[in-house]
């Protein structure tokens, strides 16, 4: 059991548990929070999870893990780590079953108080354009053929069908698109799952929220986001859906045995790691489907200019 | 219905559900977690003609093919709006195969995304077999 005394600080917002704590463990842990929320996290098992985790083969630096740290499955949430090729590991559930879950935040120019008059309407139509809930369906409804496409093609396929923008895939990590995205590797199920879930947000935490920009505290990386003082940002975050899950479980259950085949020697009584298997040729190229969708929905609702009256925009803009 | 030989409770659980499971048997334990699954999406069956199933799962150990049958009862809740409550297994090794009934869905209170392996391990007990199951939702 790891205590708060067993940590070495390094500044008011930076600990670490070092690699000599536990002989397992191949690298430290990084945890970035201040002594506050340090105690809190240590009333679950969250530093224990990260000190599970650093026993993994193929770590490189340290395992990290943000402010927002709490219990998960395997890692704590909140826990970052980089393995190497080609001796580290992979796991399709480390945390949790959400593969291709996300959260974005799209910045807005306009005035909060500008906008005042208008939120009523505003959130009635973010309701009624970002389906949300159990079985909900999506904007968007696709043969297996297309999805495949989409799934190939990932955001270049929003794009080229009018749901998101050049900028939107210039702004998106890896321009939308997974080079080397093998759809043959989502199986039958999954595709199932998926096909007519597109642009919905699921159910559960997963929610659009309408904020605004209290106070800049850093004002060029604000800059560089779009930031402003004082204007609505809408942060979305969106599920991964039926098919996100059924790819873990596929690969969950394939690897239950890579495990014991490759003879990885997983921390004791703790399951959830035994998802962990050799990285090689079973990399999973899921494409995102959703986040290029669900923020053109909650365009759609956004009005043209401040003060304009609300109304939904063409789609492909 | 809870017994002292079978039955489900759920667990509290921060983020997702969590249930605990007991039966006299590996096949009674199943089915329990099948039903416990059940109550907690809130699955109410349609009245009509009720139908019937069978399919086989291979993993290879007794917590995976628990995982395969109740995924398999997810797949069919979501993609066919079936639910299923009387079960006859068979467990031989590392091959289950399963006969099952059930009916359309009513109402849905709640969906389970999947059955997770988080601390999943089937114990043995004095009266029979006890489980703990984590649903991601």
């Amino acid at each position: 059991m790891v205590r708060v005394q067993d940590l070495t600080r390094i500044s008011d917002h930076e600990w670490e548990i070092p690699r000599t704590f536990r002989p397992d463990m191949r690298v430290a842990v990084r945890i970035y929070a201040t002594r506050i929320l340090l105690e809190h996290i240590a009333g679950d098992k969250s530093l224990d999870q990260a000190v599970n985790a650093t026993t993994l083969p193929g770590l490189v630096g340290h395992l990290v893990v943000m402010p927002d740290m709490h219990q998960g499955y395997g890692f704590p949430i909140g826990a970052v780590a980089a393995t190497g090729f080609p001796d580290g590991v992979i796991s399709p559930g480390g945390i949790g079953y959400d593969i291709n879950c996300g959260v974005r935040l799209l910045a807005c120019s306009l005035q909060a108080e500008t906008a005042a008059p208008y939120l009523d309407t505003l959130a009635t139509l973010l309701n009624k354009y970002c389906p949300s809930g159990v079985g909900q369906v999506g904007v968007v409804s696709l043969n297996l053929s297309e999805l495949e496409r989409l799934m190939r093609e990932g955001s270049h396929w929003a794009a080229r069908n009018g749901y998101a923008t050049r900028s939107d895939l210039a702004r998106t990590e890896d321009g939308g698109c997974l080079e080397g995205a093998n759809p043959v590797r989502v199986s039958q199920r999954a595709q199932a799952r998926g096909r007519l879930q597109i642009g919905s947000l699921g159910a559960g935490n997963h929610f659009v929220e309408v904020d605004r920009v209290e106070e800049i505290l850093d004002p060029e990386t604000a800059a560089v986001f779009g930031l402003q003082e004082g204007c609505l940002v809408v942060q979305i975050h969106c599920g991964s859906r039926g098919p996100g899950h059924q790819v873990c479980t596929d690969y969950v259950q394939e690897f239950q045995s890579v495990v014991r085949r490759y003879g990885i020697d997983l921390p004791a009584g703790n399951w959830s790691v035994r998802q962990w298997t050799p990285r090689k040729d079973r990399l999973i190229s899921v494409q995102c489907a959703q986040p290029p969708i669900l923020p053109l929905s909650t365009g759609n609702c956004w009005p043209t200019q401040p003060g304009a009256p609300l109304r939904r925009r063409s789609p492909g803009r | 219905m809870n017994t002292r030989e079978s039955g489900f409770e759920e667990l509290p659980h921060s983020a997702d559900w969590q249930l605990r499971v007991w039966a006299e048997s590996l096949p009674a334990l199943f089915g329990e977690a099948a039903r416990g699954m059940n109550a907690l999406s809130g699955a109410k069956p349609a009245s009509g003609p009720r139908l019937t199933r069978s399919f086989e799962a291979e993993a290879p150990d007794t917590e995976g093919l628990l995982v395969a049958f109740l995924s398999e009862l997810i797949w069919a809740a979501e993609q066919e709006n079936l639910v299923f409550d009387e079960f006859s297994l068979v467990l031989k090794g590392s091959l289950l195969k399963v006969r099952m009934s059930g009916s359309n869905i009513l109402s849905l209170d709640k969906s389970i995304k999947a059955v997770t392996y988080h601390n999943l391990h089937i114990q043995k007990t004095g009266a029979g077999f006890e489980v703990e199951i984590v649903f991601d939702v």
